[in-house]
């Protein structure tokens, strides 16, 4: 009978190099001078945090909604923060100085935004039709409890239009889209411009002057969208309605002057409410701006080149103080009497515009690293430039530029601080004019770690979320 | 900051040429679009900042509501835009604020070359000095070699300099961009002294860990007089924020607060009757109503409730009327009478 070898069991790892003996000895004392360096490590964490910890929580005084009770905390001997500075003016922080009665605005307009964002940002968990209308009734619901009926109706529309507009668009077949296009074209001109002249005189005779142009321009673009990009998906057409409607819903919102909401100037406007209006406009316009330079600066029509190239140099050698400084003082110096022009929108323009260069750098570099063959094989099945571009580089792009264009967005929130050398109050200008309250004076280090501790929380949910992006899209590369 | 420094000049030089065409009929512009834009500081305890509710306190702001009283009969028609330092100027310039109400220094340099026009004095400042007490230091001519916290930009800097390089002393200069910094930088004891206007150091001193081991030096190296400016060359806007402080400070030298100021109206003083428009239209040579001294210490008090609400001896500066006193109790505030 042959003998069956059998292995012996393999013996389990020596016990001190397992479980968290063996980590430690790993990780942290694998050689004397590691063991240095990690004593010294633990020695400074302890000397910094539990002091810092002490400050801002155990020591701290949460309660109250007065100054003396921060005093009598400190002549009781401790040494804490004194938080209540924070919570009395928690309102300016937020809302600056936009008038308390109006605030629900602002409220809306980020609770409508934050319901567009969720199955945008995260598209692996709403693909399905089914899902994104389950986080939208739960947009319409928490609208019309917190806001009432009108707004829940708007949030409706807004929500549900993206399936018929995805409907209308699988009428597209592939050989209406391959053939034909000149005279869909034509007829679609016709199309658009009817749908933006009916909207602008219903709007108009609705009573509604001032939002004629902007509702109807809205709806010129999404009837574009529909003619001319055949087969779009649902996702694809909440983008285009984050950018097409909600824009001008937010613009209407937060300015008012229709629909019977009082006019609110941007003279108002201010706190982390202004950081994420001037943040967000930024980065809207910033980024498909940028992509337009990169591609124009790679393109081989000069005059386009020579545009793209001088811009994004002459912008890149300024610094944004100086740009933010000749746009709020220097422009109205050259502008005819009488014509005005809101000071923020020359800020949030100067800041795009600014964010917009460095960002086309970027995705320069992201242009120059897709090989020869990808364009010269979307040549040879004779696409057209932009169908190239939109659905072969830029794609391969854009997920090779998403460490570079975070990095961006990371400045861009946190420059927005500069506004403050125009006058603007943001978060950070609201905090520095709250330590000179005649009432609450000698709270600096309050409002500095409150201002950190807000700009720290969004940089951080944009780093993280730019990670969660490279590590889903770059399959091939890791 | 020399590129900046470069680029305000250029930009107010600029401005002073372009200016010309903008600057006419200032009240007529104001009255139009139905307020007062008000260029302030924004973070100077007593003068502009905004409370709790974010509605904005101090003397400066209630100058600016002053002359929006005695315009509009409606103190709240006053705007507030916070501006910086760099950029008050070309501000003020470019029509983008009617009034600076900044605590600014009244120099030379500001009302001439700059362009400027201040027409008064609303507060009289001086530079001092404060130190630790355990230094057992008594007066600032002991400061030799000391190091001296201060903020960037301002007359500040430049007053030190000139003050230790009269005396004959040296000193470090340690310049922060914000007096918030400053002062905690002194607090920690990075620096000997702590230097700005005095009527910054007491409000800096409440602010630090234990204010009473602190003490403000006798010295003040400098005159600071801050005033509220207008551009050049529309001198009918000009008499009219002229006209409001000096309308501020007669009526309190005649006595006549915001209190009282309706039983007045029946006084039999001629000066006051003059003073309030009863018999009188003055108002109507400034392009205002007959009534507009009488709509301002309505709306606003006189001299001394201002100086009493923001920045008086109740208040967390709680500084003495001292220099800023009337005229008649010894003080430099004097206005010259309505006639």
């Amino acid at each position: 009978m042959a003998k069956q070898w059998k292995p012996a069991p393999s013996r389990p790892s020596p016990e001190t190099w397992t479980g968290i003996v063996g980590w430690l000895r790993i990780n942290l004392f694998s050689s004397p001078a590691n063991t240095l360096l990690t004593i010294l490590g633990a020695g400074l964490l302890l000397a910094i945090i539990p002091p810092m910890v002490r400050w801002g929580v155990f020591d701290a005084v949460w309660l109250g909604d007065s100054r003396a009770v921060c005093d009598s905390s400190a002549a009781a001997g401790n040494g804490g923060a004194c938080w209540v500075f924070v919570k009395v003016r928690l309102d300016m922080f937020l809302y600056g100085f936009y008038p308390e009665p109006e605030r629900w605005r602002i409220d809306l307009m980020f609770t409508v935004l934050g319901f567009s964002l969720i199955p945008l940002l995260a598209p692996d968990f709403f693909r399905t039709g089914r899902s994104q209308a389950l986080v939208g009734g739960c947009g319409v619901a928490v609208v019309f409890l917190l806001f009432g009926a009108l707004p829940a109706v708007f949030m409706i529309g807004y929500t549900f239009a993206p399936f018929l507009f995805e409907r209308v668009s699988l009428w597209h077949t592939p050989q209406q889209i391959q053939a034909g296009k000149r005279s869909a074209a034509a007829t679609g001109a016709i199309g658009v411009f009817a749908v933006v002249a009916a909207v602008y005189w219903s709007v108009r005779l609705a009573g509604v002057e001032t939002a004629a142009l902007p509702v109807s321009l809205s709806a010129g673009v999404l009837s574009l969208c529909l003619l001319f990009f055949g087969r779009l998906g649902l996702l694809v057409w909440r983008w285009i309605f984050l950018f097409c409607v909600f824009s001008v819903f937010a613009f209407f919102m937060l300015v008012g002057g229709i629909l019977g909401l009082p006019e609110v100037e941007t003279h108002y406007w201010g706190g982390l409410f202004l950081t994420l209006v001037v943040a967000g406009t930024g980065m809207g316009t910033a980024l498909p701006v940028s992509i337009l330079l990169a591609l124009g600066r790679r393109s081989e029509l000069p005059v386009v080149k020579t545009l793209c190239v001088s811009f994004i140099e002459f912008v890149r050698g300024v610094p944004l103080v100086s740009v933010l400084f000749m746009a709020s003082v220097m422009f109205p110096l050259f502008l005819p009497e009488n014509v005005t022009f809101d000071k923020l929108l020359r800020a949030l323009i100067g800041v795009a515009f600014f964010y917009a260069a460095y960002m086309a750098e970027v995705i320069r570099g992201g242009l120059q690293a897709i090989p020869k063959g990808q364009y010269e094989a979307a040549k040879a099945l004779g696409w057209t430039y932009w169908k190239m571009m939109g659905l072969i580089i830029m794609p391969q792009t854009l997920r090779l530029v998403i460490p570079g264009l975070a990095n961006n967005f990371l400045s861009l929130l946190k420059d927005t601080t500069l506004v403050a050398v125009i006058g603007l109050l943001d978060l950070l200008g609201i905090a520095k004019a709250a330590m000179a309250d005649s009432e609450w004076l000698g709270f600096t280090k309050e409002a500095y770690v409150f201002a950190g501790v807000v700009f720290w929380i969004f940089c951080f949910g944009i780093s993280r979320y730019s990670v969660r992006l490279e590590k889903k899209y770059h399959t091939n590369y890791q | 900051m020399k590129f900046m420094k470069s680029l305000v000049v250029a930009s107010a030089i600029t401005a002073g040429f372009l200016a010309n065409s903008v600057q006419a009929g200032t009240l007529d512009a104001v009255k139009e679009k139905g307020y007062v834009n008000a260029g302030v500081s924004g973070k100077v305890i007593g003068f502009s900042a905004p409370d709790a509710k974010g509605n904005w306190t101090g003397m400066d702001v209630d100058f600016a509501r002053a002359v929006a009283a005695a315009i509009f009969d409606d103190p709240a028609k006053a705007r507030f835009t916070p501006v910086a330092f760099k950029e008050a100027f070309t501000a003020l310039q470019s029509g983008e604020i009617d009034l600076l109400t900044r605590n600014t220094t009244w120099t030379f340099q500001r009302d001439t070359k700059l362009g400027l026009e201040f027409v008064g004095t609303l507060f009289y400042d001086g530079q001092g000095f404060m130190v630790k007490k355990e230094l057992g230091v008594k007066s600032a001519l002991e400061l030799d070699g000391a190091s001296v916290c201060t903020q960037s930009g301002t007359t500040t800097e430049l007053n030190i300099s000139d003050y230790f390089t009269a005396k004959g002393m040296t000193y470090k200069p340690v310049v922060y961009e914000s007096a918030d910094e400053a002062t905690v930088i002194y607090d920690t004891g990075r620096c000997d002294v702590y230097t700005t206007d005095t009527s910054g150091l007491a409000a800096r001193r409440t602010t630090l860990g234990n204010p009473k081991d602190h003490i403000i030096l006798p010295e003040v190296i400098s005159k600071e007089p801050l005033g509220p400016a207008v551009r050049q060359g529309d001198q009918q806007w000009s008499d009219i924020v002229r006209w409001t402080l000096f309308a501020l400070i007669n009526a309190e030298e005649m006595g006549i607060t915001s209190k009282n100021v309706d039983e007045k109206l029946k006084s039999n003083n001629p000066a006051v009757k003059r003073f309030l428009g009863v018999d009188a239209d003055f108002g109507q040579y400034l392009g205002l109503s007959a009534d507009w001294a009488y709509r301002i210490i309505k709306h606003v008090g006189n001299y001394g409730e201002l100086y009493e609400r923001n920045v008086g001896p109740n208040t967390a500066l709680g500084l003495e009327r001292g220099v800023n006193a009337l005229w008649t109790d010894g003080g430099l505030m004097y206005a010259p009478p309505v006639r």
